[in-house]
């Protein structure tokens, strides 16, 4: 049997405010997939990966990151879980909040307990990795979207995680970016968890497909035969862009 | 402190004070138009000053035929030198340290980490905040507003209401992200860099000249 990255099993969430966002969520991811997570907009995506890291404390349920159970009462285990777990959020500048680029990045690794060297290894090994290695010095306000986007991604990338999980990973790039980062996303060997609305970015780069609807997991398949059952991406309020075709 | 601490009527000192900082202005290659610029942020201060010689009592003097007030006019006189000398120092240290380094300075001065964290914070999200605030203005101006008068105040103070709002958000999900890195209160430190003896000594010899200068004109008088 294969490593598991990341099992969810019986996750259920309610806000304080008695708003239901998950009922119920199963959800296993072997080590090296690359999982899309699809569904329309107030499934419970973004309340589901803020899971991922104890961000959200486990009301029901349980989440466990290579084994570890994220138990956010316990400081300890959420410390080591939240460097296996690297989420990429969807705005950079939510991301990127330190004054230079280089200093963002060694940020993650710096509160993981590396100095001096190991330190500067790990942030220019991370900037490597995006093709953002010039860039270090630079404040985030002077890049591109683009590129503040693989800055974000260096970000996590730096404190190497068991697992990537990305919020909305091509949204506002232009397409050029947006090949880009599929290029620099293939050539990481690392489990993957994307949150997206951009199929055929899902396509090109996973295998597998999950729809999480009204907060159930509504499939969970091999990417090509989700995106081909018409009746199951209509359900969903899911569409292929026209012309696309698998 | 040396230059607040001379009373004005120690006008060699002064002088020697205004030539050091100029003095050190040039050895910093700033050009002095940019010197004057920024230093047109003193003039409320200056107009402040020039009215206090009508103000006050005890001695007077005649000039130009105005009646003036001699202690108006020595206070008038020690603002306007003391407020420019300050000006100054200011522009020498913004035009020769950036923003950076002068926050790192101040953590190593033992300024409390939360103050440094804050003004970090505010360096770097300076231009995203007023790049929302262009981008909601230009949305505003789209639809045909121009703020001519009071009664447009109304939608101006919603507009900075909702800046405010999305501010205190995007603060939110920034906080969610350093948890997400694993934050837990502080901010990485910087490797610090050795300080050269020559540095320090580059450093203190402003006030240390300002000091002397001081010293020499109290022994001439």
């Amino acid at each position: 049997m294969p490593e598991k990255s990341l099992e969810i099993s019986g996750l259920a969430y309610a806000y304080p405010d008695g708003n239901q966002a998950l009922f119920g969520v199963n959800l296993s991811i072997n080590q090296g997939e690359r999982v899309a997570l699809l569904g329309p907009n107030g499934a419970g995506k973004t309340t589901l990966v803020l899971h991922l890291n104890g961000i959200i404390p486990t009301m029901q349920g349980q989440v466990r990151v290579a084994g570890e159970v994220v138990d956010s009462k316990n400081a300890e285990s959420i410390k080591s879980i939240r460097h296996k777990v690297g989420i990429v959020f969807q705005d950079p500048d939510d991301q990127l909040f330190m004054p230079t680029v280089g200093q963002d990045v060694a940020f993650g690794p710096y509160n993981a307990g590396l100095r001096g060297l190991e330190l500067e290894r790990a942030v220019k090994e991370a900037l490597e990795l995006v093709g953002m290695n010039e860039f270090i010095d630079r404040p985030p306000h002077h890049l591109s979207f683009g590129q503040r986007r693989r800055v974000a991604v260096a970000t996590v990338l730096a404190m190497k995680p068991e697992i990537l999980v990305m919020d909305e990973p091509s949204s506002n790039l232009d397409p050029a970016a947006r090949r880009e980062l599929a290029e620099i996303i293939t050539s990481l060997n690392i489990t993957l968890l994307m949150v997206t609305h951009d199929l055929p970015f899902a396509y090109e780069l996973c295998q597998r497909a999950v729809i999480l609807s009204a907060g159930v997991v509504a499939a969970d398949d091999e990417i090509s035969r989700v995106l081909s059952n018409k009746q199951l991406l209509t359900a969903n309020r899911l569409e292929l862009p026209k012309g696309f075709n698998l | 402190m040396v230059a607040v601490a001379t009373p004005i009527t120690n006008i060699t000192a002064y002088i020697a004070y205004f030539s050091l900082i100029w003095l050190a202005l040039l050895t910093a290659k700033i050009p002095p138009l940019t010197v004057i610029k920024r230093s047109l942020i003193e003039i409320p201060f200056v107009a402040f000053a020039l009215l206090m010689p009508f103000f006050g009592q005890g001695e007077r003097v005649n000039f130009l035929g105005l009646s003036l007030y001699q202690e108006g006019i020595n206070a008038g006189a020690g603002i306007i030198a003391k407020a420019t000398l300050g000006v100054l120092s200011a522009i020498l240290l913004s035009a020769t340290t950036t923003a950076r380094e002068i926050l790192r300075g101040l953590e190593i001065l033992r300024l409390p980490s939360m103050l440094v964290q804050i003004a970090t914070f505010m360096l770097r999200y300076l231009n995203v905040v007023t790049d929302e605030m262009e981008r909601m203005s230009v949305a505003r101006s789209s639809r045909g507003f121009d703020a001519k008068g009071i009664r447009h105040w109304r939608v101006l103070a919603n507009s900075a209401g909702a800046l405010f709002i999305r501010s205190y958000e995007r603060g939110e999900r920034v906080h969610l992200a350093m948890l997400s890195r694993g934050y837990s209160g502080e901010l990485p430190k910087e490797e610090r860099e050795d300080v050269s003896p020559q540095q320090i000594a580059l450093g203190l010899a402003l006030p240390l000249l300002a000091l002397t200068s001081l010293l020499i004109s109290i022994l001439i008088l």
